[in-house]
């Protein structure tokens, strides 16, 4: 197969756009694709103060590598999560590419910070991992972003992930979700950051080659609580669709966005934002959800002390941070 | 061939004789929107010819949890 921009070998085909292209023209292309979302969705401008939330995974690393090259002050958050021996590879890993490319990293340990890591959380509340994780990471990265004057969080999400939600969201007719579903979600509203997902046109596979080419070394291992997880079975049942039909998942969520997401955003009703009484993050009850899923994880640790392993127990050796970036 | 499926789970397998890209996928049961085959570092497209004595990876790229 060859290029279709310079007529030689071609590395990687994309069916959807029905093109070819060789390392550099794909490289190219691909900084062209995230460049574009940015000014499409004005995501930031040059003198935005961004924090990217960083796993250790392709995404999170791809984008944080293009917001380097490109020169965007820029800083990543990496959040320890506690889960065993793929935490502290996605850690390590990180800390590496920090490291390697003299790059400002910030990371928050969860058990050192809030008591205790995922599992441990997981095991307190009585509820799948993915759900204190989810709501510890979109907490930290906001209250990190706004103690620390940043203006943008930018997250590492893609096509694949976003049409993967969209599907989630649009069968189980989850409307205020769907409203709010964008890849930049400005904010009016004191102590919530704007967050934007750079990546939103480019699909996972097209991450992983920029990542492979370029040569970023990411965690491929999977985290172990997604084992299962509904987000694979969408993805799955999407890329079955797409096989078929190249460009199914970005009309899936172009057009959503474009005509359906409006609509309903308009639909919303507004509500009134009031500080959390105990951490004093923008919320719509007295107590936001973060500060109410830490007070019953550790009621729950004090009343059967058993049943929860502290998270500062079960850890493995303190892992070494960089330097925090004032 | 060589195959090495580097993840979610690390495997080696040993494939015999010379096919196309699109046909060692097909048969791996794998879904060509979900992976890429890399050979010497470069990543190959469907139509390329991996000969039996190639040694080739394969990399899933999906992922999943919450993000």
């Amino acid at each position: 197969m060859k290029c279709s921009k310079c007529k030689g070998r071609a590395s990687i085909e994309l069916r959807r756009h029905h093109v070819a292209y060789c390392k550099p023209d794909y490289l190219e292309f691909f900084d062209n694709q995230v460049e574009r979302a940015i000014h499409k969705q004005r995501m930031f401008k040059p003198d935005d103060r961004i924090m990217v939330g960083v796993s250790g995974g392709k995404d999170s690393l791809t984008l944080w590598d293009f917001l380097l090259r490109m020169e965007y002050d820029v800083t990543a958050l990496h959040i320890h999560l506690g889960i065993g021996e793929y935490s502290n590879h996605s850690h390590s890993t990180t800390v590496k590419f920090a490291e390697e490319r003299g790059a400002p990293l910030i990371t928050v340990d969860l058990a050192e910070q809030y008591g205790m890591g995922v599992p441990e959380l997981s095991q307190a509340i009585r509820r799948v991992p993915c759900s204190g994780c989810g709501l510890s990471k979109r907490y930290i990265l906001n209250k990190e972003a706004y103690d620390r004057d940043f203006t943008v969080v930018a997250m590492g999400h893609n096509l694949d992930d976003e049409a993967a939600t969209l599907m989630g969201n649009v069968l189980h007719w989850e409307m205020g979700a769907l409203a709010r579903q964008s890849p930049s979600l400005p904010t009016n509203r004191e102590k919530l950051i704007k967050r934007v997902k750079p990546l939103y046109t480019v699909t996972e596979r097209e991450v992983a080659a920029n990542a492979i080419l370029r040569g970023i070394e990411y965690v491929e291992e999977e985290c172990p609580n997604s084992v299962g997880a509904r987000s694979i079975m969408y993805k799955n049942a999407l890329d079955q669709i797409e096989t078929q039909s190249p460009g199914t998942k970005h009309a899936f969520f172009s057009i959503f966005l474009d005509r359906i997401r409006p609509v309903m955003e308009a639909a919303q009703e507004d509500f009134e934002l009031r500080e959390c009484d105990i951490c004093g993050q923008a919320t719509t009850g007295a107590v936001c959800a973060f500060c109410r899923m830490w007070e019953n994880a550790h009621r729950k640790a004090t009343e059967n002390p058993q049943r929860v392993q502290q998270g500062k127990d079960a850890q493995e050796p303190s892992v070494e941070k960089l330097p925090v970036q004032p | 061939m060589k195959v090495i499926i580097r993840n979610p789970r690390r495997r080696e397998l040993e494939v015999e004789g010379s096919r196309r890209v699109d046909a060692l996928i097909k048969e791996l049961d794998l879904n060509p929107e979900q992976v890429l085959v890399i050979r010497d570092d470069d990543l190959l497209t469907r139509d390329v010819m991996i000969r039996n004595d190639d040694t080739v990876e394969i990399v899933s790229a999906i992922s999943g949890g919450t993000q």
